[in-house]
């Protein structure tokens, strides 16, 4: 690279920090305030550049005051949006679970998609550029466009005014009290209701904002939401949730190493070349990760208390009552003989619901029992998925043993992040099985020529015994069924009853001899090897494979699963599994907006069900029956 | 020889002085009251012995061998147990399971994938449980219990693994006085007939004197007094930290 290069790709790193930070730093906002994580940020984002195009539009492309206030608008618009959220929503569940508070963000992800897919539709938008700002600066020889200089401008311009109202009002210093000690605002008798609110409301503010100034550079369209939420998950993580100026110094980091691997474009190692600008997603991702591993709190954030898990810790667990073991067997007896009746398609939804029950049992001991909640357990799913789809086709295994190997493939990957994942706990935690979970799917979707990329493989069918549905509707069966078994003996084993010591009492455990990392980081991998199985029969079920299935809302779909179950007991996310994967096939079939309506049922379940659905039927038996649900 | 013997231990946090050049030893089938003002650095001194710790500098021995910078699970194997100030028990399991729990790992069986845990070691952990009294509450969830019966808990656990010594971070905190008197009288009875050394903090002086073989005194982290519980109760200085300061009790 060339000096004037160099300067022309640090010059767009600059560009880039500014919406970087912009939506950042509102998620860090609010995250530090209401410790809620909010996945809808990325929806604000980018209801913030469809909002600025539509408005561009009504008041024409040529007038600079009309661009401009369409801006502004926008983000104004955005942060009206955020208001009615928190009153709507957010305000009725501060006091439940923090992952029901994410499912419910999620759900607002759903929701706002196809509110957007309905309102702009489908087509990418692009919007013009700004009026006046048309032209390019000279720099040595090279030319940057004058809206990027605006851009790096803005940022920081933001960055002061908000350091301001955070440092010279008293808003700012609630805010900044609310996000040092929650309990010391209750005390000094403070409105923490209308805090929250006005909290929020920025931050979704900012989010719009940061969308909406990207209208001239990068088309609107409907896959903005997930992939400006997981660049500023890595943001606020590096920097340090709850710290706003970590935010602009990790988007800074962040989008100078994506300019850089985009600048450098092509390189030789020792002959074979090797394409950078394919390492923009990855890069991000190691970067975060590695910040988890050496100084989790991030950069410029403090170390915060976090709670450990979800749901009750005191819920116990215990042996299967009778009537419940009979019912059990009675479902069991009901699936075997079933196939002699039902139609192939029931059969390929049910196959559907045992792989994702056992996906979601496998992430039910990591969250349960093990007390580590994982945002990134598709990971491991994929990797199953991946690894039987490349053994049988490009090592030419048979199908029997690429799908008997998809455990193993699944454990491995475990293996090696697990051993860092352990290190941590809580939102840390969960924020590093996310890292690596997308570094997994950003390596497998830029992969082109090994894991065909973004197509994913074909043609992954299962041998020739095993074509017919209902053989592998039985052998389906078989495997989930035994793996469910297994992993209610684990739990109620001595290894699962350690897991769940070292989750009670980490001190009481290191104090009894227990080497808590060890058997978390052997969970992690026995956990890895299910969802590696899962991921295997799902590929030759389907019959290829997509990089979607190791991206983030697959890993949600998880969550949501066990959450809806409840994350207690093992029968719950069998439970969220079975319902949710039909609700999904029998939504999907109705109307094209199945998201919204999924998110909406997520949402209401949420606020129906802060306990889960096993949860909350178990609090209505008697004891003698719940025993053991 | 002595069960522990601890030399010269020091730790610093930042500016505080918690610990200072503490020298000590207990004796097997003795029971050692460490007392002190609150904020002395009795907790402090424990979490070194027991390895949750590191100490900035001096020795600790573990009947002649040094335990001195091992974590926490590798000092419990080598016979060390103990309770905390603030309890700290497995709330989702019953107090049989905590307990069966503490002999499961003393036994080296924490990896096992297909037992059930409900049944092993039932025998072992009642009669443990019967020990402190509280083998009728066995089945009842830790997370119900009084604090009293925690603490019991606690002692169950901390015996489980047949300690020669035992640590315990104010035993009888938040009980009822009657049943301070009856918890620590147990415990005396218990490791006299086991022979078993015992370092114990208490800032309830007539639990202390009624039970302590001999006593040594803490004061902003440095000893300032040893020996029988009459001579420390007659000692100037102490008197002077205890009523001069306005200390406790
Ligand atoms: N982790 C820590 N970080 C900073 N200071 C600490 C820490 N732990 C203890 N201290 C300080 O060290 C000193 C000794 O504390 P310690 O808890 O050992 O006292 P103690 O004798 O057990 O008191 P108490 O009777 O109240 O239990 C105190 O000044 C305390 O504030
Ligand atoms: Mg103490």
């Amino acid at each position: 690279m060339s000096f004037s290069a160099i300067v022309i790709q640090f010059l767009n790193g600059l560009a880039g920090t500014s919406s970087l930070f912009l939506v950042a730093a509102g998620l860090s906002l609010i995250f530090g305030v209401s410790r809620i994580v909010n996945f809808a940020h990325g929806s604000f984002y980018m209801v913030g550049i469809y909002l600025a195009y539509s408005l561009i539009e009504y008041f024409g492309r040529g007038s600079a005051l009309g661009f401009w206030g369409a801006i502004l608008l926008a983000g104004l618009g955005v942060g009206l949006i955020g208001i009615v959220v928190e009153l709507v929503l957010l305000r009725r569940i501060y006091q439940a679970p923090e992952l029901f508070q994410l499912l419910a963000t999620f759900g607002l992800v759903l929701v706002i998609k196809d509110v957007a897919l309905w309102i702009w539709g489908a087509e990418e938008l692009f919007g013009p550029r700004a009026p006046g700002l048309r032209g390019g600066i000279e720099i040595m020889g090279r030319t940057l466009p004058e809206y990027d200089a605006i851009l790096i401008v803005i940022g920081p311009v933001i960055l002061g005014l908000l350091w301001l109202l955070l440092t010279r009002t008293r808003w700012g210093t609630l805010v900044r009290a609310a996000t040092q000690d929650r309990e010391m605002v209750g005390a000094l008798g403070v409105n923490q209701a209308w805090l929250f609110t006005s909290v929020f409301a920025l931050g979704a503010f900012l989010a719009g904002l940061g969308g909406a100034l990207q209208i001239p550079r990068e088309p609107a369209n409907l896959l903005l939401d997930v992939t400006v939420i997981g660049d500023a998950f890595v943001v606020v993580v590096v920097g340090g949730m709850g710290s706003i100026p970590g935010a602009f110094l990790a988007a800074f980091i962040i989008s100078q190493i994506k300019a850089f691997c985009i600048g450098i474009g092509t390189v030789e190692v020792f002959g074979a070349s090797f394409a950078m600008s394919k390492f923009t997603l990855v890069a991000e991702f190691v970067v975060m990760a590695i910040v988890l591993v050496v100084r989790p709190w991030g950069l410029l954030g403090r170390p915060q208390a976090m709670p450990r898990h979800a749901g009750a810790a005191e819920e116990r667990i215990s042996l299967a009552s009778r009537p419940l073991s009979m019912a059990a067997f009675a479902v069991l007896a009901i699936l075997i003989v079933l196939p002699a009746t039902a139609d192939t398609y029931t059969l390929v939804l049910l196959v559907d619901i045992f792989v994702f029950a056992l996906f979601a049992a496998s992430l039910h001991l990591m969250m349960g029992p093990g007390g580590m909640v994982s945002f990134g357990h598709a990971a491991y799913f994929g990797l199953g998925a991946y690894g039987a789809g490349l053994l049988l086709l490009k090592a030419g295994l048979p199908m029997e043993l690429a799908l008997a190997l998809s455990p193993l493939v699944g454990a491995l990957g475990a293996l090696i992040f697990g051993w860092f994942v352990v290190r941590l706990s809580g939102v840390y935690l969960a924020m590093l099985t996310l890292a690596f979970a997308q570094i997994t799917w950003a390596s497998v979707y830029q992969w082109d020529e090994f894991t065909g990329g973004s197509n994913g493989i074909v043609g992954v069918w299962p041998a020739e015994w095993l074509t017919s549905k209902t053989v592998f509707y039985f052998m389906t069966l078989l495997l989930c069924g035994a793996s469910l078994w297994l992993i209610r003996r684990i739990i109620h084993a001595p290894f699962g009853y350690t897991l769940r010591a070292g989750r009670d009492s980490p001190l009481r455990a290191d104090s009894i001899g227990i080497d808590l990392r060890r058997h978390q980081w052997i969970a992690f991998t026995i956990v890895g090897a299910f969802a590696g199985l899962a991921g295997g029969i799902f590929a030759f079920s389907k019959g290829s494979i997509s990089p979607e299935g190791l991206a983030i809302p697959r890993s949600v779909d998880g969550l949501v699963m066990v959450l809806l179950g409840g994350v207690q007991t093992l029968t719950g996310p069998v439970v969220g599994a079975a319902v949710f994967t039909w609700l999904q096939d029998e939504v999907a079939r109705q109307t094209e907006y199945w998201r919204a309506l999924l998110g909406l049922t997520i949402i209401g379940l949420v606020l129906a069900f802060p306990q889960g659905i096993v949860g909350f039927v178990k609090a209505r038996l008697p004891a003698r029956l719940g025993g053991g649900l | 020889m002595s069960v522990l013997k601890v030399q010269d231990l020091a730790k610093s946090f930042g500016g505080v002085r918690a610990v200072q050049g503490v020298s000590f030893t207990v004796e097997a089938g003795e029971l050692l009251a460490l007392i002190g003002p609150n904020g002395a650095g009795k907790t402090t001194c424990f979490n070194m012995l027991n390895g949750q710790l590191r100490p900035d500098q001096g020795e600790v021995e573990l009947g002649g061998e040094s335990i001195r910078g091992l974590a926490p699970r590798e000092i419990w194997r080598k016979g060390v147990g103990r309770t905390f100030q603030i309890t700290a028990t497995f709330a989702s399991m019953t107090v049989i399971e905590n307990v069966q729990m503490a002999l499961v790992s003393h036994d080296r069986r924490t990896l096992g994938l297909f037992a059930r845990t409900a049944g092993l070691y039932r025998k072992e952990a009642l009669s443990l449980l019967d020990l402190v009294g509280m083998a009728d509450q066995s089945e009842r969830p830790c997370g119900v219990l009084a604090y009293g019966d925690l603490k019991r808990v606690e002692l169950a656990v901390a015996l489980a693994n047949g300690p020669r010594l035992l640590l315990m971070d104010e035993p009888t905190a938040g009980m009822a006085p009657q049943e301070r008197i009856a918890l620590m009288a147990l415990t005396a009875e218990i490791v006299r007939a086991r022979n078993i050394a015992v370092l114990f903090t208490e800032h309830d002086m007539d639990v202390v004197f009624a039970h302590a073989d001999r006593i040594i005194v803490l004061n902003r982290g440095e000893l300032i007094a040893e020996g029988a519980p009459e001579a420390v109760r007659a000692n100037a200085r102490v008197q002077q930290v205890y009523l001069g300061s306005g200390g406790h009790h």
